[in-house]
């Protein structure tokens, strides 16, 4: 087993407000090596939070994360993170960025290398000298995952990675992150709100309920992929979790229903 | 119809002067409180052909230069501390406003009470004018580097003094780009009041020297000196520098 939570809670403290929050408690997960995993909920149940913790930008208030047994307690170049925007830095050009992790562990040659072979594999050896501003959102995301791969980490984490993209171009990157993944082998837990998203890339998806923010399900997808829209287990799969997520998303407009009557009253 | 951009500041040019030399030719004022623009032009190049107004402008450039470069460094170092230590501004920030609110000139009495009649006096009132609007610039330049790419940075392992000069202090140019621009028009202002009341050499002694002599022509033309090189240096360094600092930072489209 890789990675592993354990009654894992996060709940944000407002010092000045004097208030806390809590974001979910008691989360359990086990994730085998190479396993691609999606995340999957509604939007505020505390995916990213999830994700930050273990990439160790956040801490935990309760419970452990765990890597190959060892505890993660800060961020680490075992763990790649590839956020919704880019996230890159603008000074440098491309292969700038996907060196930028490398510069510590190895010498320039060695780090170039690494840098052409990876950016090879997201398809834009061609622009490697180019800067951040002369590349589409889509280029830049790719350059992201070059960079968080080049690291060589156990594990990758992808907040919402392609949700700031237009459709076609989202539809091209989730056929190259799978093939990068068939090719490097890599685990991958990846968040998402898309149904569609979840199940045509992953092994299995973590469904996630909210308030509080909860497992309620856990799907092992075994039909192989590439998974059509049109086949008819894609299809069943999806009014499942449809199904899973409306009582949850019922509940969000509920509450926030009560609230507007309660504060307009 | 259409020109292009030169030519429309030329013909505006052309326009003033013509102006400048129908009221001459009216003579309503006298000569020596209005001359016109071919005396002010023949005062520039006795100027620059006698060296006077060369050793002038070298002086003037000596000072600008020793003043801003320490503008820049005590700015940076004010700025660093105030943006980094949370502490720091609140004890201390409320003041570099205040202290950047102050003219220039204001300084020169201090100075002059200080250093005598020395070029040590000048550059010290050049360093007074560029220094406090530098830190403001690197203050906001550190405070407003992007949360996202620490958070990217730190997913790459990179903390401490490692985050501060790979991501922080680069994050940070386009803020410090402007501190150096305004660093500089500040600076510029603060040397000709300085250089005004000084014993020289420099510019802006050059011009009071001119002023006692009643030599109009001399100061019309030093004034026009000053603006060209004022505009210059903006145009043509700084301006050109921020674009392009700021195209490849993404912050222009
Ligand atoms: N730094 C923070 N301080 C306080 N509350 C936070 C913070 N970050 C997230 N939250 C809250 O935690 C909840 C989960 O947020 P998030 O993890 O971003 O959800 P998701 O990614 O699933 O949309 C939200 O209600 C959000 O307001
Ligand atoms: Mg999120």
């Amino acid at each position: 087993m890789l990675l592993k939570l354990q009654n894992v809670g996060k709940t944000f403290i407002d010092k000045q407000k004097h208030t806390s929050f809590e974001v979910f408690s008691d989360i359990d997960l086990t994730i085998a090596e190479n396993q691609f995993v999606s995340i999957l909920g509604p939007s505020g149940c505390g995916k990213s939070t999830l994700l930050s913790m273990v990439a160790g930008l956040e801490n935990t208030t309760e419970g452990s994360i765990t890597l190959e047994k060892r505890e993660i307690k800060k961020p680490g170049p075992d763990r790649g993170m590839v956020f919704q925007q880019p996230s890159l830095f603008p000074w440098l050009d491309v292969k700038g960025n996907v060196t930028f992790p490398l510069k510590k562990s190895m010498n320039k040659q060695q780090a170039e290398l690494e840098a052409d072979y990876f950016l090879k594999l997201v398809q834009l050896s061609k622009f490697k000298h180019h800067y951040i501003y002369e590349l589409s959102g889509g280029m830049q995301q790719r350059v992201a995952i070059a960079r968080a791969l080049a690291m060589n980490p156990k594990v990758l984490l992808m907040d919402e990675p392609f949700g700031a993209l237009d459709e076609q171009t989202r539809h091209i990157l989730q056929d190259k992150l799978l093939e990068i993944w068939q090719q490097t082998k890599k685990t991958i837990l990846f968040v998402t709100h898309s149904i569609h998203e979840a199940i045509k890339l992953s092994d299995r998806i973590i469904v996630m309920g909210t308030r509080p923010g909860r497992i309620i399900s856990d799907i092992t997808i075994d039909f192989p992929r590439p998974r059509d829209r049109e086949n008819q287990q894609v299809i069943t799969l999806e009014k499942k979790i449809m199904n899973l997520l409306k009582t949850e998303i019922n509940k969000v407009l509920k509450e926030e229903l009560a609230d507007e009557i309660q504060h307009s009253s | 119809m259409k020109f292009s951009i030169a030519a429309k500041r030329i013909m505006f040019l052309i326009v003033v002067i013509g102006i400048w030399q129908f009221i001459y030719s009216l003579n309503i004022f006298e000569a020596i409180v209005f001359p016109s623009p071919i005396t002010v032009a023949t005062a520039l190049y006795e100027g620059f052909t006698s060296g006077d107004l060369v050793k002038a402008l070298g002086a003037s450039f000596k000072h600008l230069l020793f003043g801003m470069s320490l503008a820049i460094l005590f700015g940076t170092i004010i700025g660093v501390i105030l943006g980094k230590s949370k502490q720091a501004d609140e004890t201390a920030g409320m003041y570099l406003i205040a202290l950047q609110s102050i003219p220039s000139i204001v300084w020169v009495p201090l100075a002059i009470m200080l250093f005598g009649f020395t070029e040590f006096s000048v550059i010290f009132v050049v360093v007074l004018g560029g220094t406090f609007v530098m830190a403001i610039n690197v203050r906001s330049a550190i405070q407003n580097v992007s949360p996202q790419l620490i958070r990217a940075a730190k997913t790459m392992g990179t903390q401490g003094l490692r985050l501060f000069y790979r991501v922080e202090v680069p994050a940070g140019i386009p803020y410090f780009m402007t501190g150096i621009r305004l660093a500089w028009a500040f600076s510029w202002r603060a040397l000709m009041a300085g250089e005004l009341l000084s014993n020289g050499p420099g510019l802006g002694y050059s011009l009071s020297y001119a002023q006692d002599y009643a030599r109009m022509d001399q100061v019309i033309g030093i004034i026009i000196i000053i603006g060209v090189i004022g505009a210059i240096v903006d145009h043509f360094v700084f301006s050109k520098l921020e674009h392009t600092v700021m195209k490849r930072w993404g912050l222009l489209r």
